[in-house]
């Protein structure tokens, strides 16, 4: 099934991408919402990640570690297919969402998009005022409600209401960068996605901020599920509930080494590429 | 270790100035001559055309700019040009900008990098170079010819002649436009997308309110450009000499008419003092308006300037 | 897995309404792009085809008759080039050292201040327009600086309209180096000025030399510029009605410019489908040519410059 190059640091033994966990995962406890099997992404004719499948089981967080260049990132935007904005890109296997494969001929990017929602490594608010970023999606969505109570309920949800509610007029560029992230986090709620994707969301925030948006990840994840992406081992061990660990092999591509509940993963890993990971030997 | 020293003793460790820097003084001073040949010009430029023509003004005050042309230099005035040229910015505002936009907005957002994005690119800039005299000929090969036969006259109206200068500022706008589109920064159409934007989505409402500005200040001077354009409308047949409408909007339009700097280039090319001031005045007109423009594009552009 | 079938009421479909609206707005904006192929196409058209019918309904003797007489049936074209090449000398030995000059001064030694006044200055000088240029070189340089540097000077001379030409395409050449020059990267000054170089070195030895290209465009699309400046010629080099072959700069002469407008207006004017007036449009062709040959050339050398960095 995989290819038969050699790839990853050789071992005197098998190969360890056909030792990785490219087979069928264990079916989860929770259900899944998502599912990605034996995903393939290009750039043109690079290969960034090959082979990938695992679950993301309903309201849990799963987390995607991996030293730079992995591919973590492609991997994500290809969820919500972000990917498919730049030229070039392709993709090979499948994506589900609620078994439905997510890159059929007949599924619209704005549909995917407004499911799946994002947030960004760097705080990205509209230059507009604090209101009328939350208002963004619902507004594009031609929402026709209270709009008032989906915001306010948005900002509350994201943790940042009784900081910002005397000041929604004011532009959203003006707050600090941990409440920036939130604020996008509160515009990402808005639209009322069931899954929000999270590339590196605290790497540009200080280790403050960077807790407050970890707690609020616990907190909304029972309304929402979570996939982050984030190359701080840390943050990946205390907030996410299953793991995904992806590594470069030889020809540059991303590969899924290991994927299990993160306490595992950390404390008892099946590789030992990945005890080396989590212990800091590289990357 | 014991490296001697006789080289480095026998070198000059001082630090002190060797003496004036004869060439460099005398270099800086060439560069400063030439900022002040430029400062020198337009000083003397604009003040000879205020000398000149001021007396016109102080003679007939208002009257000067609401006279109709006639040959008696005494008697007349400007207003048909700037009635003309009111009329010809108004054609291609709307002509140019929308025009202008759109294929800015194409080339940035929809045609990223194909060949064709590159054809029509080199296209625009290569009309961007091509002298206005040119396009004076497009326009009376092409729009004079075709409004003689939509209409009745001889097709030398405000019409023909701003569909020529919009077609003129054209690439101007393009230009301007793609590169304020092109500065808003990836991130607002990320944001944008993910949030489940469709293409045109994004571009009305996050990545047209940030280029505005830049658009904007483009458009201006564009009008600007378009404002002191005189080869244009020689070519298509703007009047030069005198002529009288009934004042009616149709009149105007279908009609034949004039403006600013085709009045310039008449009354400069007249004999005699008289006419002389009176050239003089109406540049001071013009130059009133050229620069007013120009001024506006330049606060419009600093006042919105995003630092992203 | 179910994957590929689509499900019949599958809500990631989408409206078709707004795929509807999303491939209007893209037609309407590719519409107008190729607006302006279309214009090109019409530019190229106009001229060729009057050009051409032109050429055939004169001899070709017409056009190396000892001038430039069009309501007489002489078509030299050596008369009008020369003047243009005549004129457009004159305005670049004015342009370029000014232009350069201003240009390496703003980009290496203008403090903030200095630039904050300086550019605006400038950029209003770019935005005078060519007719008042015109004016201003027939009434003030010809007789105040042409004719007292030249005292056999004419009233009407190729000289005064150069350096008309040449003061409006000083901005040009400022702006364009200007921009050249600051696209250089900081870390060349500062190794040149860490060896311990000079202001003049670094400016002349240094800066100038990675800026070449840039510098190169600006000078082609100044030339080219000047090569198709209309009004100042049309006003300050007389010649109106007509111009035996002349290289004398100080006596009224004819250009590829001033031609059309004088056939357009003046008082070579004279409309028809005639020979005479037809040479308007064979004028524009060779105008357009090159001037086109120089754009291209001078996109070449920017193309470079961005390049490098």
């Amino acid at each position: 099934m995989t290819t038969t190059s050699s790839e990853g640091p050789a071992p005197a033994g098998p190969d360890p991408v056909l030792e990785a966990d490219t087979a069928e995962p264990a079916a989860s406890v929770a259900p899944a919402v998502v599912r990605l099997r034996d995903v393939g992404l290009f750039y043109g004719e690079f290969r960034a990640v090959k082979g990938v499948s695992f679950d993301v089981p309903t309201h849990q967080i799963t987390s995607i570690i991996g030293p730079s260049g992995s591919g973590k990132s492609t991997l994500l935007r290809s969820i919500n297919r972000m990917n498919d904005l730049i030229a070039g890109t392709r993709m090979e296997g499948e994506i589900l969402y609620h078994e439905e494969n997510l890159y059929a001929s007949y599924v619209d990017p704005v549909e995917v998009r407004r499911r799946i929602g994002m947030v960004f490594q760097k705080p990205n608010p509209f230059p507009k005022s604090i209101y009328d970023n939350v208002a963004f999606g619902p507004r594009l969505n031609g929402f026709k409600g209270d709009l008032d109570g989906l915001v306010e309920q948005s900002l509350r949800r994201a943790a940042i209401w009784d900081e910002v509610k005397d000041k929604l007029k004011q532009s959203g560029l003006t707050l600090s960068g941990g409440q920036q992230q939130r604020l996008c986090i509160a515009r990402a709620i808005a639209t009322d996605p069931e899954v929000i994707l999270m590339d590196e969301p605290c790497s540009a925030l200080d280790p403050r901020a960077t807790l407050q948006i970890e707690q609020l990840m616990a907190e909304i994840k029972e309304r929402y599920t979570i996939v982050i992406v984030t190359h701080n081992m840390q943050q990946a061990a205390r907030a996410s509930d299953r793991t995904v660990f992806l590594n470069m092999a030889e020809d540059r591509a991303g590969y899924i080494v290991e994927q299990g509940e993160t306490a595992q993963i950390f404390t008892n890993p099946t590789h030992q590429m990945t005890e080396d990971y989590v212990s800091g030997r590289f990357g | 270790m014991n490296a001697p020293s006789a080289v480095l003793g026998s070198r000059d460790r001082s630090v002190r100035r060797d003496g004036i820097d004869i060439r460099g003084l005398l270099f800086a001073g060439f560069l400063l001559l030439a900022l002040l040949f430029s400062l020198a010009i337009l000083t003397v430029l604009v003040g000879s055309q205020v000398v000149q023509g001021f007396p016109v003004f102080a003679e007939r005050g208002i009257d000067f700019l609401t006279s109709d042309l006639a040959s008696n230099p005494a008697n007349a005035g400007v207003a048909q040009g700037i009635v003309g040229t009111a009329l010809l910015v108004v054609v291609v505002a709307v002509l140019a900008f929308p025009v202008g936009i759109m294929t800015a907005l194409y080339l940035e957002e929809y045609a990223g990098d194909t060949a064709l994005a590159r054809f029509i690119n080199i296209n625009v800039r290569n009309l961007a170079g091509v002298p206005s005299v040119v396009y004076g000929i497009l326009g009376l090969a092409v729009f004079v010819t075709l409004l003689a036969v939509l209409g009745d006259g001889d097709g030398k109206t405000i019409l023909s002649g701003g569909l020529t200068l919009a077609v003129l500022v054209l690439p101007l706008v393009i230009i301007t436009s793609a590169e304020a589109i092109r500065a808003v920064p990836d991130a607002l159409r990320e944001a944008g997308f993910g949030l489940g934007g469709s293409r045109w989505q994004v571009i009305r409402q996050l990545i047209l309110p940030a280029a505005a500005p830049g658009i904007l200040t483009g458009t201006v001077l564009a009008l600007s450009r378009a404002i002191g354009e005189t080869a244009v409308l020689i070519l298509v047949g703007a009047v030069l000499g005198s002529f009288s409408t009934n004042g009616s909007l149709g009149a105007l339009l279908t009609g034949p008419y004039t403006a600013l700097p085709a009045i310039v280039f008449d009354w400069a090319r007249k004999p005699g003092p008289a006419f002389q001031a009176d050239t003089s005045a109406a540049i001071i007109v013009l130059l009133a308006i050229t620069i007013l423009a120009n001024a506006m594009a330049v606060v419009l552009r600093n006042r919105y300037e995003r630092k992203w | 897995m179910t994957a590929s079938a689509a499900p019949g009421g599958s809500l990631l479909r989408g409206s078709r309404r707004r795929r509807r609206n999303e491939g209007a707005v893209r037609g309407a904006l590719f519409a107008a792009a190729a607006l302006s192929i279309l214009i090109s196409v019409g530019i190229v058209l106009s001229l060729v085809f009057e050009a051409v019918s032109f050429l055939s309904q004169i001899e070709l003797s017409q056009l190396v008759a000892p001038g430039w007489f069009p309501r007489r049936g002489m078509f030299s074209i050596a008369t009008v080039v020369v003047g243009t090449l005549i004129v457009t000398v004159i305005a670049m030995t004015i342009a370029a050292p000014v232009g350069l000059g201003s240009a390496i001064y703003l980009s290496e030694y203008a403090t903030p201040r200095v630039r904050g006044i300086v550019k605006p200055i400038l950029e209003i000088l770019a935005g005078i327009p060519s007719v008042v240029l015109g004016f201003f070189a027939l009434t003030w340089i010809s007789p105040n600086i042409v004719q007292n540097l030249f005292p056999e000077a004419k009233g009407f001379s190729l000289m005064a309209a150069g350096i008309g030409v040449g003061v409006l395409t000083i901005p040009l050449v400022a702006s364009i180096s200007e921009d050249a020059m600051r696209a250089v990267p900081n870390a060349l000054r500062e190794a040149s000025y860490g060896l311990g170089s000079r202001r003049l070195t670094t400016s002349v030895r240094v800066i100038v030399p990675a800026a070449i290209s840039g510098i190169v465009a600006a000078l082609i699309l100044a030339t080219s510029r000047a090569i198709g400046e209309t009004m100042v010629v049309a006003l300050a080099a007389g010649a109106s009605g007509g111009s035996l072959f002349t290289v004398d700069p100080l006596g009224p002469g004819q250009t590829l410019t001033a031609a059309m407008a004088s056939l357009a207006a003046g008082s070579d004017q004279v409309a028809g489908a005639n020979a005479a007036f037809q040479s308007l449009f064979f004028l524009g062709l060779l105008l357009f040519l090159m001037t086109l040959v120089l754009n291209v050339i001078a996109d070449t050398f920017v193309r470079r410059t961005r390049q490098k960095y």
